[in-house]
């Protein structure tokens, strides 16, 4: 049990049925060179942390023991412990690691490499590098399959997602999506893949089996230039009922129909929102501002924004600890 | 597992938008372009910082070329790029050269008037990429039907830094425009500009260029004397706008004013298509690619051919084909939109086949702001609040 020791009396109390532990939540900034870590509960600052040059990526093991970071001007990742936020060692990258998806058991990591057109397989417990997967221009997404046997990669210059199988590291399929798609995600069933275009302002909906493009999500918020709307980071609730977009410059995050690919609502939050991060049990996604320096907190049923909280200096990713 | 595996992709070809790999691969089908850079004898910049490097604009060309080449694995494309250097004399026998080969993609990077005659030259043989010229005119009266334009004219350079002063509700302007033609032209797009957003030009003065040394041991001594004599009893005015295209007196006027006023236009905050210190919008990785590639940093003319051969990629990616008329027509479509790290898409205007496409207003060390400003609206595209837009056209194809 890793009960954050912010609070554990107030935890303790609450735990009848299902408790509300409060989780760790990571945020890294990109220009502070730190990570600020958050309380999922009080939403009050815990501590903020140095933890190398300019870190991007970021993702913690299934069992929450490691954090890892990308720590771009490094060209490695750092990994921490999550409780005293000191790095316990660093894992081979490649240059410029920007963004990574950790296989569902928690090894190997897959990173992409921005400046150099690949992606780097490594393993997390022997720190080795397996593969090096020659992608597209400038490697940024990655996702995986609930299943772990396909990774998927953006290249947001190539205009891509490359579909790497994580047996023999080589790619099946490449799709090709709008302008600089940045992020893949699928729903846990695992029977859609979502992939934003930062440029080409969509989501394309990608049936995994086929690798055919089923749908492409588009937006319109009054008042909002179409030129600021630009898709980044995209979460999928564990039912697949509920899709978020964060629209960058838009400062806005899209609430999708899971079902339906439509957009039901439009939330406010800081300026060029990213990426985002749920608590483990849904209640609140977090998302990381970059222009404005915080974190805004969204309420997941409600489909509210509860609260911003300040972090660093322009900060790029989140994740909550998974306990 | 141990040790590294490189996993190669020459197996992979393309056949719809769904790119699936196929039993056996299809043979690479290449599109082949040339950049044609014409370079006319001129004096030193005034800073040595600005001294024309070698391979300019030819390093832009390789990492276009090598940005291709990398997504044309996965299509079966490949992409070449001719690198030509020709003088004001000589442009006409090269391009002739190119012609003769076939080459159906010529970036040029020359002046106004050459890259007219160049496009004249061409007829329907080519399609030309202007990734140099700035002139209105080659936009306007001068249009031709085979050019495409990634350079932006100077009224979106004049209008994007207006927009900015009109915010800042700097809107006197004291412009000083040096002696040569081209110095007049980018003056008439900042009168343009200054009538287009409310702003008041309160004086205006001509540096006459006489030849004088530009960079002399004691230069900045002479001018430490000339410059405050030169702007003394401007009428009142909120700004100083110099237009000064071949670098005879605009970066010496900062701190050199009679009056206390900051510089804009070609020193201080300059409208330009592409800064080496802009990092937002993905900027820093391209930045850095271009950097190590080159061993320098990225200026307007490698942003340009670069923006030109990207274009070709893009649209053979999009069409999948390596036609040069499908490409083409591809290009000049309203369907086409390319990604040029300034945060937004670029699209072509198909009044005067102009790349729309944001300014930025750079110092030496930042980019101070990006045009256009939100503030300014406009029926179909943010972006045609810059330059010269449809309605106001003299192009005719």
């Amino acid at each position: 049990m890793k009960a954050t020791t912010a609070i554990p009396t107030l935890a303790l109390c609450l735990g009848i049925a299902m408790p509300a532990y409060a989780n760790r939540v990571f945020v890294s900034n990109e220009k502070g060179n730190d990570v600020t870590v958050l309380d999922s509960e009080t939403l009050e600052v815990i501590g903020t942390y140095p933890v190398g040059a300019r870190p991007r990526g970021i993702t913690i093991s299934p069992d929450g023991k490691e954090l890892y970071v990308c720590a771009s001007d490094d060209d490695l990742v750092r990994v921490f412990n999550p409780e005293t936020m000191e790095e316990t060692h660093t894992l081979p990258s490649g240059p410029d690691p920007e963004l990574f998806v950790l296989h569902p058991s928690g090894n190997p990591l897959y990173i992409a490499n921005e400046d150099d057109n690949l992606v780097t397989v490594v393993d997390t417990k022997t720190h080795k590098v397996l593969a090096e997967i020659p992608v597209g221009v400038e490697p940024e997404g990655m996702g995986v399959s609930p299943d772990g046997k396909i990774v998927i990669n953006t290249s947001e210059t190539t205009n891509m997602a490359h579909f790497i199988d994580t047996d023999t590291f080589e790619i099946v399929a490449n799709v090709l999506v709008d302008s600089r798609p940045r992020f893949a995600q699928y729903n846990d069933a695992g029977t859609k893949l979502y992939v934003s275009a930062e440029i080409g302002g969509t989501v394309s909906v990608i049936d995994p089996v086929t690798q055919e493009i089923t749908k492409k999500i588009t937006f319109e918020i009054p008042g909002v230039l179409p030129e600021a709307i630009q898709p980044v980071g995209v979460r999928v609730t564990k039912d697949g009922s509920k899709v978020f977009v964060a629209l960058g410059p838009a400062n806005r995050v899209a609430v999708i129909n899971g079902e339906t690919d439509e957009v039901e609502d439009y939330l406010l939050v800081g300026q060029r929102v990213w990426q985002m991060a749920f608590t483990p049990d849904e209640k609140y996604l977090f998302t990381t501002n970059g222009n404005s320096n915080d974190v805004s907190v969204i309420d997941v049923a409600a489909n509210t924004v509860v609260k911003s909280v300040p972090v660093g200096q322009q900060p790029w990713g989140v994740i909550v600890a998974p306990n | 597992m141990k040790g590294r595996i490189i996993i190669l992709l020459a197996g992979l070809s393309v056949s719809t938008p769904v790119i699936a790999q196929q039993a056996a691969p299809k043979p690479m089908q290449t599109v082949r372009a040339a950049v044609l850079r014409v370079d006319a004898p001129t004096l030193l910049p005034i800073s040595r910082l600005d001294t024309p490097p070698g391979d300019l604009g030819f390093a832009g060309a390789k990492l276009a070329i090598n940005d291709n080449d990398t997504t044309g694995r996965f299509m079966n494309q490949d992409f070449q790029a001719l690198e030509i250097t020709a003088t004001p004399e000589t442009a006409a026998a090269e391009l002739d050269k190119l012609l003769a080969e076939g080459i159906p993609f010529i970036v040029t990077l020359a002046d106004d008037a050459q890259t007219v005659a160049l496009a004249d030259q061409v007829g329907d043989r080519a399609l030309i990429f202007n990734a140099r010229a700035r002139g209105d005119n080659l936009r306007g009266a001068d249009c031709r039907v085979n050019t495409i334009h990634t350079a932006p004219s100077y009224a979106m350079l004049a209008d994007g830094l207006a927009q900015f002063l009109m915010w800042k509700k700097w809107d006197e302007w004291f412009l000083i425009a040096g002696s040569h033609p081209d110095d007049i032209a980018l003056a008439d797009a900042y009168r343009r500009a200054a009538t287009k957003f409310g702003a008041k030009i309160v004086e205006e003065r001509t540096y006459e260029d006489t030849g004088g040394s530009r960079r002399s041991d004691s230069g900045y001594v002479q001018v430490q004397q000339q410059m405050p004599v030169f702007t003394q009893d401007a009428a009142r005015h909120d700004v100083v706008i110099a237009a000064d295209e071949n670098s005879v007196f605009g970066d010496w006027l900062p701190y050199q004013t009679w009056d206390p006023r900051p510089v804009a236009g070609s020193a201080g905050l300059v409208p330009r298509a592409w800064s080496p210190n802009l990092e937002a919008w993905g900027a820093l990785q391209f930045q850095n690619r271009f950097e190590k590639l080159a061993g320098r940093t990225m200026r307007d003319e490698d942003y340009q051919v670069w923006l030109a051969l990207r274009m070709i990629g893009e649209a053979a990616t999009r069409t999948q084909s390596t036609d040069a008329p499908a490409l083409k027509e591809f290009m000049l479509s309203d369907k086409f939109e390319v990604a040029g790290f300034k945060g937004q898409k670029l699209t072509m205007r198909d009044w005067d086949h102009q790349l729309r496409q944001p300014i930025l207003l750079a110092t030496d060390s930042v980019t101070a702001s990006v045009s256009p400003q939100d503030q300014y609206l406009h029926q179909s595209s943010a972006l045609d609040t810059l330059g010269i837009d449809r309605p106001e056209t003299q192009c005719k194809f």
